[in-house]
């Protein structure tokens, strides 16, 4: 059983028609950004959270009624969870003082205000108090995490591979980054820790998926000498794409189980996972592969690939048809 | 074929291993088995995410450790400024690093120099105009001083916990000056922060006099030399509002750090009442203090507060009792604070999370449920798409989950919900490696070859790309132990895992499969992929 058998398809002939689609995505993300800004998490914004659950069924709007006298315009409140479960989320930007204990004063206030407000017994099943001090810190930090491990993957990759195929899998990164933060601004999702943690597995998933072809790449260019670049690549990843759908798919699949069945605490995870496994895929054939056609133009591969890391007897490849394409010969004048 | 005979050992080893590890204690405990102990010891343990409790980030205020450092170098110059009768015109400590003389006169430099000898050791002096000396601590000793709070803190917080009785509390250290508490199962938050953060100074010092201001026990608008004025809860019970002042001598006659032990009791009144008792050393250094100063009065400081001032009858050794207005809680919490030794700089809260058990029990479930069904829809597929050989999958994904939970107890890692996102992710994930190899077989057999060098070169080509994949995934994860704390961690530590496992399930397990598969024919046509 196969799902594609001995495809042809001229990838690279739309990698222009990808970057055109990607750059507005791109920046109708940033424009969103700029303008409504990234919605933080309790996490990087400092605040309280409060999370109750209610005897009776309790309505958002009730709660909020009962906060606002104290609260005002800031407070958010969200029904939280399984609606069996009749839990509210409450949310405001202050918190006690950060010096000595006081830190859960608002939290008091919060909770005794809903008491007085007299709309049934509850309990409070969670609380989260984050000082400013911590988000700044946790920016800090997640920025320079993705920050090293992209520099390490296209350390890594620059000693394996040619040094173009590290530029073309970082680049690629960046892309899914800028992709997956531009998704989360459109869905107004919080920026959480677990949504950061999802963006570092998404890179290190989307890196993944560019090897795969950058590997048959560089076999190709032993086999293909007399091939351009062009040709390759178009080669290496019609042979790869039925792995590259297969495995896509089972990743997406168990994304979207996380995000239908995984409860409140990872939807936003699941959702930048979701997004990430699908513009890494994307990436990989359109843009990671692009840069390499990009950075080594179209003369013969005669040089072939540096470092073979296992002998190779060479493997009967699908010639591809080679036809110019617009694209092409655009991509040789710019 | 001895060889495929010692593969299947091998993996059969890892799997009894790794299921007694991984597995056997979580199916033990639903069913209320406890032994045996060495393998029960091992269990999964579940973050507090899971299992409720409270989580708790701290700052060590290390600066008040360099405080106390310049406070005392202070002192200490003092005495030897006026054993050596050199005089001066002012002694200060204008912040916590730096300490300066005023007026040494020019006659007596040189017996200064002997004397600020004595107390250079952590501080550079350099001079100024008109016999001023200003003292600057070092800096590696700030830093080491700094990272001995930073320790010291975590210590005491330690034994505060321990002595709460909260099982299987958590404190690390995170970045240079912060703290991580976890404490599971705990849902009085307020106490467990009130006697976490209490700094649990005690300090026993002589009364030179009392005073209702704090004014009129000042000279020139400050305390005497070596002297220093606290305040204090004005006469005995009933009167607790009014405040008083003390003037008292700046060194301790001890401290908590003579403490052996304190514990909850009763005052003459029967009020609760905290009893301690010294050390041998602590109370020779406390009887030489009291047998010298019988008819005056010691006041008990707690936190830079006297709690009660009693007149000395005699001389007094090894046991005390600190009286006051305080409740059974009080007392109870007082106790426990003093036995844990004094905090070496205060303590701020910068973040706390609580999770009730209940939301701890949804995140067991819904984390559950999407595994399964992440499972479900994987092992689906594979039996489809790959017929006999999906099978192979599955197993090499079963082995895979085996190994991973194995691997997760026996390094006493901590499963969290994002951690179980984790597992689901490394099942979606892991399986790739597999189509990888499937894939290239299904082409070389395309490609006319036959059966078995088909196979092996599906797995040995593939074998580069795979560790190229994994190298550069594990990286990612790396970076992102690196940046998390608490859950993040978990998860990352299962991603970590969970890709070592993968390698060697999808390669070896999973090869070592298709070989029992082709060694029991003699002819091989046909595979089923």
């Amino acid at each position: 059983m196969n799902i594609f058998k001995d495809t042809h398809y001229n990838f690279l002939r739309w990698r222009w028609h990808a970057l055109v689609v990607s750059w507005i995505i791109i920046l109708a993300g940033i424009f969103v950004l700029v303008t409504k800004g990234i919605p933080k998490g309790v996490e990087f914004a400092g605040g309280t959270v409060v999370i109750t659950e209610f005897d009776q069924p309790t309505s958002v709007q009730q709660v909020r009624s009962a906060l606002d006298r104290t609260f005002g315009q800031d407070v958010v409140v969200q029904s939280y969870g399984e609606p069996a479960r009749k839990q509210v989320m409450v949310r405001v930007p202050s918190f006690g003082a950060e010096n000595g204990q006081s830190l859960s004063t608002t939290k008091d206030a919060l909770v005794s205000a809903l008491q007085k407000a007299n709309i049934g017994s509850f309990r409070v099943t969670g609380t989260e108090i984050v000082g400013p001090t911590v988000g700044a810190e946790l920016t800090n930090k997640g920025l320079w995490a993705t920050v090293l491990s992209l520099v390490g993957i296209l350390a890594y990759l620059a000693f394996r591979f040619q040094f173009s195929f590290g530029v073309g899998a970082v680049i690629a990164t960046i892309h899914d980054l800028l992709i997956t933060l531009a998704f989360l601004a459109f869905f107004r999702y919080d920026m959480t820790l677990n949504v950061i943690a999802a963006i570092l597995t998404m890179t290190g998933y989307s890196t993944n998926d560019t090897i795969v072809i950058f590997d048959r790449i560089r076999e190709n260019l032993r086999s293909m000498r007399r091939d351009s670049m062009y040709d390759v690549i178009n080669a290496s990843v019609n042979q790869t794409l039925n792995r590259t759908i297969i495995n896509s798919g089972m990743a997406l699949l168990t994304a979207v189980a996380l995000f239908f069945f995984g409860g409140e605490v990872l939807h936003g995870f699941a959702f930048t996972m979701i997004v990430g496994i699908v513009t890494g895929t994307y990436s990989s054939v359109f843009i990671a592969a692009a840069v390499v056609s990009f950075w080594r133009g179209k003369a013969p591969t005669r040089a072939g690939a540096h470092a073979p890391s296992m002998p190779i007897t060479p493997a009967p490849v699908p010639q591809q048809p080679t036809r110019k394409t617009k694209a092409q010969r655009k991509a040789r004048a710019s | 074929m001895p060889n495929i005979r010692w593969k299947v050992i091998t993996i059969l080893v890892v799997l009894v291993v790794f299921t007694a590890v991984g597995v056997y204690p979580i199916l033990a405990a639903r069913r209320g088995i406890q032994s045996p102990s060495w393998l029960m010891d091992k269990q999964l343990k579940m973050g507090l995410d899971l299992k409720g409790g409270v989580h708790l980030e701290l700052r060590v205020q290390t600066d008040d450790a360099l405080r106390l450092e310049t406070d005392t170098e202070t002192e200490r110059l003092r005495e030897e400024l006026t054993k050596r009768t050199v005089t001066f015109t002012n002694l200060v400590a204008p912040d916590a690093t730096h300490f300066r003389v005023e007026g040494v006169p020019t006659a007596q430099d040189a017996t200064f120099r002997q004397a600020a000898n004595e107390v250079q050791a952590n501080f550079d002096r350099s001079p100024g105009a008109n016999g001023t000396y200003l003292f600057t601590m070092k800096p590696n000793v700030q830093v080491t001083l700094r990272d001995e709070a930073v320790v010291q803190a975590r210590e005491t917080l330690e034994r505060r916990v321990n002595d709460l009785g909260v099982t299987e509390p958590s404190i690390s250290q995170q970045g240079k000056d912060q703290l991580l508490v976890q404490l599971p199962g705990v849902t009085d938050v307020e106490r467990a922060k009130a006697i976490m953060g209490s700094p649990g100074l005690l300090e026993l010092k002589i009364v030179e006099r009392q005073g209702s201001t704090k004014e009129e026990l000042l000279v020139n608008g400050q305390p005497a030399s070596g002297m220093d004025v606290v305040p204090g809860a004005g006469g005995g019970p009933g009167n607790a509002a009014t405040t008083v002042y003390y003037l008292v001598r700046k060194v301790a006659a001890v401290t908590g750090r003579d403490l052996r032990n304190a514990r909850p009791s009763l005052d003459e009144n029967n009020q609760p009442a905290v009893s301690f008792t010294l050390s041998s050393e602590g109370g020779r250094k406390f009887g030489n203090v009291t047998g010298e100063n019988i008819g005056r009065q010691l006041a008990i400081i707690l936190d830079g507060r006297v709690q009660s001032a009693p007149s000395i009858n005699g001389r007094i050794t090894t046991d005390g009792r600190i009286t006051g207005s305080f409740t059974n809680e009080e007392v109870n919490n007082l106790s426990l604070i003093l036995r844990s030794g004094a905090l070496p700089a205060k303590l701020d809260y910068l973040s706390e999370r609580t999770i009730g058990p209940s939301l701890g029990a949804d995140s067991i479930r819904s984390g559950l449920m999407a595994s399964l069904v992440g499972l479900l829809l994987i092992v689906a597929f594979m039996l489809v798409y790959y017929h006999l050989s999906g099978v192979n999958a599955v197993v090499a994904l079963v082995f895979n989950l085996i190994i991973l939970l194995g691997l997760m107890a026996y390094i006493g890692a901590v499963m969290t919900l994002p951690g179980i996102a984790g597992f689901v992710l490394t099942m979606g994930i892991g399986v790739d490696s597999n189509v990888l190899i499937f894939e290239r077989i299904k082409e070389e057999l395309e490609a006319g070859h036959g059966v078995r060098a088909s196979m092996n070169a599906g797995f040995s080509r593939v074998l580069w790309t795979l560790m190229d994949t994994h190298v550069a995934a594990l990286i990612s994860a790396a970076f992102l132990f690196n940046f998390g704390t608490g859950p993040i961690r978990g998860f990352a530590v299962t991603l970590f895992l969970g890709l070592v496992s993968n390698l060697f399930t999808s390669v070896f397990v999973s090869k070592t499969l298709f070989e029992l598969v082709l060694s029991r024919r003699r002819q091989v046509a046909t595979i089923s992929i």
